[in-house]
Formats: structure tokens, C-alpha cells, sequence
């Protein structure tokens, strides 16, 4: 079975105003995704999680461009589409939750008429027709009383609400695909949980595949079949949950996982990545995280690592993946 | 002594809330009552403006020594009805007032929102236009444009509404670059709509507010350019009633005593500005969003 979605080496850069200064955003970035499953992207700010987004929308803005690689939606080619055609595709098979929902809203429209406007752009429906439909979704969205709520305002209603109408037009047209952008960072933790609970019920209902872009790997681990860890705009490492978790490979992986603070740690510091995340326009020489790499070697510093495949489905870009046999890199 | 600082506050809240909160009534019944006037000026005038009677001439107004009942408000140098001239000049100030905004503002509104939404070469081009518009001094302008056109009351509301256009785009233009960076016209772009749409059902509402706001203040600019080419002789056209001309006419009579020649038409403009404006800051108040308490 063909995935749903493929993205193989796809790059982008930003381009100075001169075309002097080229940014590598996301650099030679590979992964697939079936449908109905749920890929995790983490990473440090600035590692290109949301240029990442974008890209695979062609939302850019003016001064990136998609350098090179490939990215196949259901079979079709998505880098070589007419803007047109993508237009259409956007919000009715791809759909999009931004970093903040709640600011997501026309203040002066109604809820109903902004999930109507979706169905009415892709849907060519009525106006009564896709009223009706709004309602149904904010049913299907958990939100009560969605006869009285559909004609309210955003400003009358409360952020978690904000946040379903914001979901509720995401799936509106019922989408195959559902990008989220830290669609929780703005929210409080218990809103939080009942939104991400939200987002798996739907996911299930409907069979739609997720990519859950965050920097909280333990969202991660509730919410997503497979993770990619990205560091200066190259994925390296991707597999399962599971196996990423438990085993891995890279030690900028090993980093991230071991500072996520722990109930009832009784280590009176947080274990921090030493060092800041480099500048994307310099990168270092060989692999762009040694540096900061406690298991930093000497060829580290001359040559880049390339993609291995350290275990089924399991890649990592390390060389330690190649001088150890699968699985040893790992130690807790 | 807590008390009266609390005391201090209240009054001091009631102020604020008065001056957001009250609409202003005298400006409201002024322009109201101005375009009660313009409306039925055929019913209200006593006289035809446009024809007098030679043997009336500088008629002083009736509560001075020589005036008379029949004309309230005195005639002018060719025995005109200075009551029924300055009612029915309401009708042209009106007229040329609200068209010449209007117009003004779907051109430069529509401009704004195109340079504003669209950016690139599309803003360059348009925000060009508009600083070379800008750096010309307007009633030059507009004198220069009369001078082309020629004068009549239409080609008056096209030429200030070709000089005033600029301010809706400058202003509409920067409001845009705001709202785009909004996240709900992201979220129309994730879902799809295009940029027509996005202008439409989410640029143009959202600016809609300032528009008429700038409109409500222009409409006492206008109102002032127009009687001062209508006063330069370059305006509406005699023996038409404008205010400005009827300014025009009398200055000659200003040294032999006519005082009502000038001195009326003058504060019939003085009052209809004043009220547009005021009426204009009230609603900038009572339209932003943050000032406004929901």
C-alpha cells in the first residue's frame, strides 16, 4: 500500500535580500506517513518544524523557496501543482491548526459563519446548507448547546471553545491529512489535555492522518505512532514512539529525552543540552549538532553523518549509529 | 481618605465614560437639521435663491434697523434672499460633502486594501502614486484641476474626491499590513480561500470601521475645500447657491456695513465642519474595539 503522504529530500531555503545570505530551513528532509496515523515532528525553536509546515501547504513566505526533493500527497506530486489547485486542496484534503487558535477567529463574524465559509469556498454549499453543517460540527467538536453557540461571536466564547471552532474547521470538509502546529502551546494544561483528547477522538472517527508538530515530547508520546526529531532543518532520527523512546540512537535524542523533567525526580537541576542551537545561515562543519555532542568524535567534525537505517523503520544521522550495532547507542 | 480617593476616582471614570459614551447631540442636531434643510430646501425656502429683485438690494437682516419681515436674514447686491441662498447652499454643501467622501473613500479604500494585502510591486506602484499625490498641496490641486475640467458641481466632487483619496489609502493601507499578519486571515489561507476572498470577507470588514471614521472627519475638509473654490471663483458655478460663493460675493460689501453677506455663510460652514468633526471623534472612540467595552 502506497502511503499518503511522501516527502523525500525536500529543502528549503531562506534567500537574503542580496541572494548572499542562504538559510537552510529544512534541509534534505525524508519521511512518510500512512493514513490514519499520527507523525510527531519535535524540535528546538528555530529547527524548522514550522518552515517544515509550510512547505509541504507551499505556504511560504516571499524570500523561502523549496530548493529541492519531493512531496507526494496521495500519489499526486504537491511541489509542481498550480497555485490554483493547491488552493483547493488546502483546508478540503490538507488541513491546518495554527500555533494559536485562539487568535484564529474574525472577531466580527459568527462562529457559524466561519466554519460555513469553509464549506462554502470548497463545498460550493448554501448558505443554510453549510449552517447546518456547522452546527453538526460543533456537535462533533464536544461543544454544548452548538444552536445557541453557532450564532455567537468568538469574543463571547471561552478560549477551549475558540480552540474546538478552530478543529471544527479544520475537519470541516473532511480532510485526509491534518497538519497542527503546537496547537496547545497557548493553552492551559487541563484545556490542553481535553483538546489533544479531542484531536484522537476525531483522528480515529475519521481516519485522518496527523502531523503534530511540538516541542513536548511527552505530547509526543500520547499522541503519535512515530516521531522525527529535528535539529538546524534536518530530521536526525525518525522511527516509532516506542523505539525512539526506549532506544535512542542519537545523542541529541538521548539529550532531549533525558530533559524532560520527571515527577518525583529528586536531582535538584533540570538536565539542560549544553550550548545554544546553532545559527542556521552558519552552520557548523561535519554533523551541525557536535558541538553541544557529549559523544562527540573526530570525524564528527569533518563529515556529516549520513541517513542510516539503524533498526526496521528506525534512521538516525549519527556516526555513532554506524560504529555500534543497532541498539547499543542507547543506555537508558 | 480612601474613600476619597475612591470618591476621586469615580468622578474621574464618569468623565472618561462621558466623554467616550456621550453622543454628541448639538453636533448630531446641527447636521441633522442641515440635511433636513438640503432635503426639502424647496419646501423651507421663501424665495427662489437664484433670482432676485433689484429693488431689494442689501436688505440688512430683520432685527436690524431697515430689515424687514419678508427677509429674515437680509438680501444680498441683487436683491437675493440671503435666507433661502443659505438654505438651499446646505443642499450643494450636502451634496458635494457626502458624494465627494464617498467617492474619495471606495477609491482610496479599494487602493489601500489592493497595496496593503497584495504587497510587492502591486504596493510600490500604488503607495507611489499616493506620496506624489500626497506632496501636492491639496487646494492647489484641486484649483489646477478645476482650472482643467472647468466648474460645475459634479466635476467639483470628482476633483476633490481625486485630491482626498489619498488619505483613505495611506491610512487603509497601514491597517491592512496589520490585519494580514492576523492569525484568523492565516487560517482563510490554510483553509483554502483565495485572495480575493480574504480581501473581501476579512481585510475589507475589519477596516470598514476606520473608513468611516476618516470619512466622518473628511466630510469637514471637503466641506471647507469646496467653499474655498467655490470662494475663488473656480467652484460651483453662479448664480448656483454655495456657501463659499456666497462669501465670495459679499467680501465686497464687508467695508460698507453688509456684515450678514459674510458673516452667515461663514457660520453656517464654521457649524457644519465643527459638527462633522465632532460627530467623526465620537465615532473613532465609539468604533475601536479597545476603547470599546463590549
Amino acid at each position: 500500500m502506497s502511503a499518503l503522504l511522501e516527502v523525500s529530500g525536500l529543502s528549503t531555503q531562506y534567500v537574503g535580500a542580496r541572494g548572499t545570505r542562504v538559510t537552510r530551513a529544512v534541509d534534505d528532509v525524508s519521511f512518510t506517513l500512512e493514513a490514519g496515523r499520527t507523525l510527531g515532528i519535535v524540535g528546538e525553536s528555530g529547527s524548522g518544524k514550522t518552515t517544515l509546515a509550510l512547505t509541504l501547504m507551499r505556504l511560504l513566505p516571499p524570500g523561502a523557496r523549496i530548493a529541492a526533493g519531493s512531496v507526494r500527497f496521495e500519489g499526486e506530486e504537491l511541489l509542481h501543482k498550480p497555485e490554483a489547485e493547491m488552493r483547493a486542496l488546502r483546508g478540503k484534503r490538507i488541513a491546518m491548526i495554527l500555533q494559536d487558535p485562539m487568535a484564529s477567529l474574525n472577531p466580527l463574524f459568527t462562529v457559524g459563519d466561519q466554519i460555513a465559509e469553509t464549506l462554502r469556498v470548497h463545498e460550493h454549499m448554501s448558505r443554510r446548507g453549510a449552517w447546518t453543517r456547522a452546527r453538526e460540527l460543533l456537535g462533533a467538536v464536544n461543544i454544548a448547546a452548538p444552536e445557541r453557540r453557532i450564532g455567537e461571536y468568538p469574543h463571547e466564547l471561552s478560549g477551549g471553545m475558540r480552540q474546538r471552532v478552530v478543529g471544527a474547521i479544520a475537519i470541516a470538509c473532511g480532510p485526509k491529512l491534518l497538519i497542527a502546529d503546537e496547537p496547545t502551546t497557548s493553552l492551559d494544561l487541563t484545556i490542553q489535555a481535553q483538546y489533544l483528547q479531542l484531536l484522537r477522538e476525531i483522528q480515529r472517527e475519521r481516519g485522518l492522518a496527523m502531523i503534530f508538530i511540538t516541542h513536548n515530547l511527552g505530547i509526543v508520546a500520547k499522541m503519535c505512532d512515530a516521531v522525527a526529531v529535528m535539529y538546524a532543518g534536518r530530521l536526525v532520527e525518525s522511527g516509532p514512539v516506542r523505539r525512539i523512546f526506549d532506544a535512542p540512537a542519537h545523542p541529541y535524542t538521548q539529550a532531549l529525552i533525558e530533559s524532560i523533567p520527571r515527577f518525583g525526580d529528586t536531582a535538584s537541576r533540570l538536565t539542560a543540552i549544553e550550548g545554544q542551537p546553532p545559527d542556521p545561515a552558519a552552520l557548523p562543519p561535519g554533523c551541525a549538532f557536535h558541538p553541544r555532542c557529549p559523544l562527540v568524535m573526530d570525524r564528527c567534525r569533518v563529515e556529516a553523518p549520513p541517513d542510516l537505517e539503524v533498526a526496521a523503520a528506525h534512521r538516525a544521522r549519527c556516526w555513532l549509529a554506524v560504529e555500534m550495532p543497532a541498539g547499543a547507542a542507547a543506555k537508558g | 481618605m480612601n474613600g476619597s480617593r475612591t470618591a476621586s476616582l469615580t468622578v474621574a471614570w464618569r468623565f472618561a465614560s462621558l466623554r467616550v459614551e456621550g453622543f454628541p447631540w448639538i453636533p448630531a442636531l446641527i447636521l441633522g437639521v442641515i440635511a433636513l434643510l438640503a432635503v426639502f430646501a424647496d419646501v423651507v425656502a421663501p424665495y427662489n435663491p437664484e433670482v432676485g429683485v433689484l429693488g431689494d438690494r442689501f436688505r440688512p437682516p430683520a432685527w436690524q434697523a431697515g430689515g424687514s419681515e419678508a427677509h429674515l436674514l437680509g438680501t444680498d447686491h441683487v436683491g437675493r434672499d440671503v435666507l433661502s441662498r443659505l438654505i438651499f447652499g446646505a443642499r450643494v454643501s450636502m451634496v458635494v460633502g457626502f458624494t465627494a467622501v464617498i467617492v474619495a473613500g471606495l477609491l482610496g479604500t479599494t487602493l489601500g486594501i489592493l497595496s496593503g494585502y497584495l504587497g510587492g510591486w502591486v504596493d510600490q506602484v500604488i503607495m507611489r502614486v499616493t506620496d506624489t499625490w500626497l506632496a501636492l498641496p491639496a487646494l492647489t490641486f484641486a484649483i489646477f484641476l478645476a482650472a482643467v475640467v472647468g466648474p460645475s458641481m459634479w466635476n467639483i466632487v470628482i476633483i476633490l474626491a481625486a485630491v482626498y483619496w489619498t488619505r483613505y489609502a495611506r491610512v487603509i493601507r497601514g491597517e491592512v499590513l496589520s490585519l494580514r499578519e492576523r492569525d484568523f486571515v492565516r487560517l482563510a489561507i490554510v483553509a483554502g480561500c483565495s485572495k480575493k476572498t480574504i480581501m473581501r470577507r476579512h481585510i475589507l470588514p475589519n477596516v470598514l470601521n476606520s473608513a468611516i471614521v476618516l470619512g466622518t472627519l473628511m466630510l469637514g475638509v471637503v466641506i471647507v475645500t469646496e467653499a474655498a473654490l467655490s470662494f475663488l471663483g473656480v467652484g460651483v458655478p453662479p448664480p448656483k447657491p454655495a456657501w463659499g460663493l456666497m462669501l465670495a460675493d459679499g467680501k465686497k460689501g464687508l467695508m460698507a456695513g453688509y456684515w450678514w453677506l459674510t458673516v452667515l455663510p461663514g457660520v453656517c460652514i464654521m457649524l457644519m465642519v465643527l459638527s462633522a468633526n465632532l460627530l467623526g471623534d465620537w465615532l473613532r472612540v465609539k468604533l475601536d474595539p479597545q476603547l470599546r467595552q463590549l
